[in-house]
């Protein structure tokens, strides 16, 4: 039950981009087809598991002044092992993501997480976590992905919606569309939960 | 001479690391309430910026290479950024307390700052020399200043207007990013 509760947590109650707003600049980035936000958010919840487990089983032995080096170098080790990974078995992703995979590192989130959790909670409830808040990133980045593929391309996954007679709005899938999306989702999220109270 | 002008204008105008490659996107959303913090953020992450891609420039042509371990490139370069902040955080706590205030929690956060390894590893993919490295570390940085005092002087007029309940901070700071980010393709042409 409570692993449960831990889960469910990152997904929506403290969901790192609606709720947090951590993690802005690989959601804004990647956001311009549906499948590079999947891919994304599903890399970043790898990282996050199991740098999460790892910090949670050695945090005893990490001296406090010089925790922040140390969850860093656990945390790259992690990105350059699925870094490798991607490579080696989606190369096309990898190749669209591009700098954004060795940039996981500097994700706030995956930080913020070993510091606020992590480090003070037994490896299967940070394991829990990690799951939680990596697929929550995962979700989020999928929708806004969505989003900005259909009105940008006129598809989701590739997959034509419109038909060909739709003018994409080519300015969704440019910076610009990135930052008018999610703050108008986050504008339509605070409304809806401004009704339900 | 040219070349390394192009880079700059590039990196400053075209390239915009804040709005048109989403680099740096925290510290832009967090630290730009006052036109003063936010020239102060700008400068800090500018000294490291410059900083950072030199030495990074040079821990990758003199260790990495030689001994043949470029995968190892996120993690030294993650640590040469580390240290090089915590140098600045002591600098700037002597030289100026209250900027050091100021700035709060973001100083340290200059690590996690997209920016500063986004800059390291792209200056290495470009293949650039360590003369064009360095200004293509200044150039993003003195982009990322252009970007966070413009934005902070247009949110304090925004604090000043009426806003609609559901839109006030981040989600109206995000749109008004989207307009400036609109503004700044008008330099997709300088190039």
């Amino acid at each position: 039950m409570k692993l449960g509760k831990i889960f469910m947590n990152g997904i929506i109650k403290e969901n790192p981009i609606f709720r947090l707003l951590l993690g802005m600049c690989p959601t804004l980035a990647v956001t311009t087809a549906a499948i590079n936000g999947l891919g994304m958010g599903l890399a970043t919840a790898a990282v996050l598991v199991g740098s999460n487990a790892v910090i949670a089983l050695i945090k005893d032995l990490i001296p406090a002044k010089i925790r922040i080096p140390s969850f860093i170098v656990v945390i790259a080790s992690f990105v350059t092992i699925i870094g490798m990974l991607m490579k080696a078995y989606l190369p096309a992703l990898d190749k669209s993501l591009g700098l954004f995979i060795p940039l996981i590192v500097v994700n706030c989130i995956i930080l913020a997480r070993a510091e606020s959790f992590a480090s003070k909670n037994g490896v299967v409830s940070s394991i829990a976590d990690g799951l939680g808040m990596g697929l929550g990133f995962t979700l989020a980045l999928t929708i806004l992905a969505s989003i900005r593929e259909l009105l940008g391309a006129g598809s989701i996954f590739g997959i034509s919606v419109f038909g060909a007679g739709f003018e994409p709005a080519l300015i969704m899938i440019l910076p610009p569309g990135a930052f008018l999306t999610l703050g108008l989702l986050l504008g339509l999220l605070n409304k809806m939960t401004q009704k339900t109270q | 001479m040219t070349g390394l002008l192009i880079i700059l204008v590039s990196s400053i105008l075209v390239n915009n690391f804040v709005l048109a490659r989403f680099l740096g996107i925290c510290p832009f959303l967090g630290v730009s309430k006052q036109v003063e913090t936010a020239t102060g953020m700008g400068m800090a992450v500018t000294f490291v910026m410059a900083i950072a891609s030199a030495i990074t420039y040079i821990v990758q042509e003199l260790i990495l290479v030689p001994l043949e371990i470029e995968y190892m490139q996120t993690i030294a370069f993650i640590l040469v950024i580390a240290a090089l902040v915590q140098l600045v955080e002591m600098i700037i706590q002597k030289v100026s307390p209250t900027l050091y205030q100021a700035l709060g929690v973001y100083l340290p956060l200059i690590t996690t700052n997209c920016a500063v390894l986004g800059v390291a590893i792209l200056n290495i993919e470009s293949g650039y020399n360590l003369l064009e490295t360095i200004f293509n570390g200044v150039g993003a940085a003195l982009g990322f200043t252009l970007a966070i005092v413009l934005f902070a002087g247009i949110r304090e007029r925004l604090e000043l207007s009426s806003v609609p309940d559901v839109l006030k901070g981040f989600p109206v700071a995000l749109i008004t990013a989207g307009l400036m980010s609109i503004a700044f393709l008008g330099f997709q042409g300088l190039l």
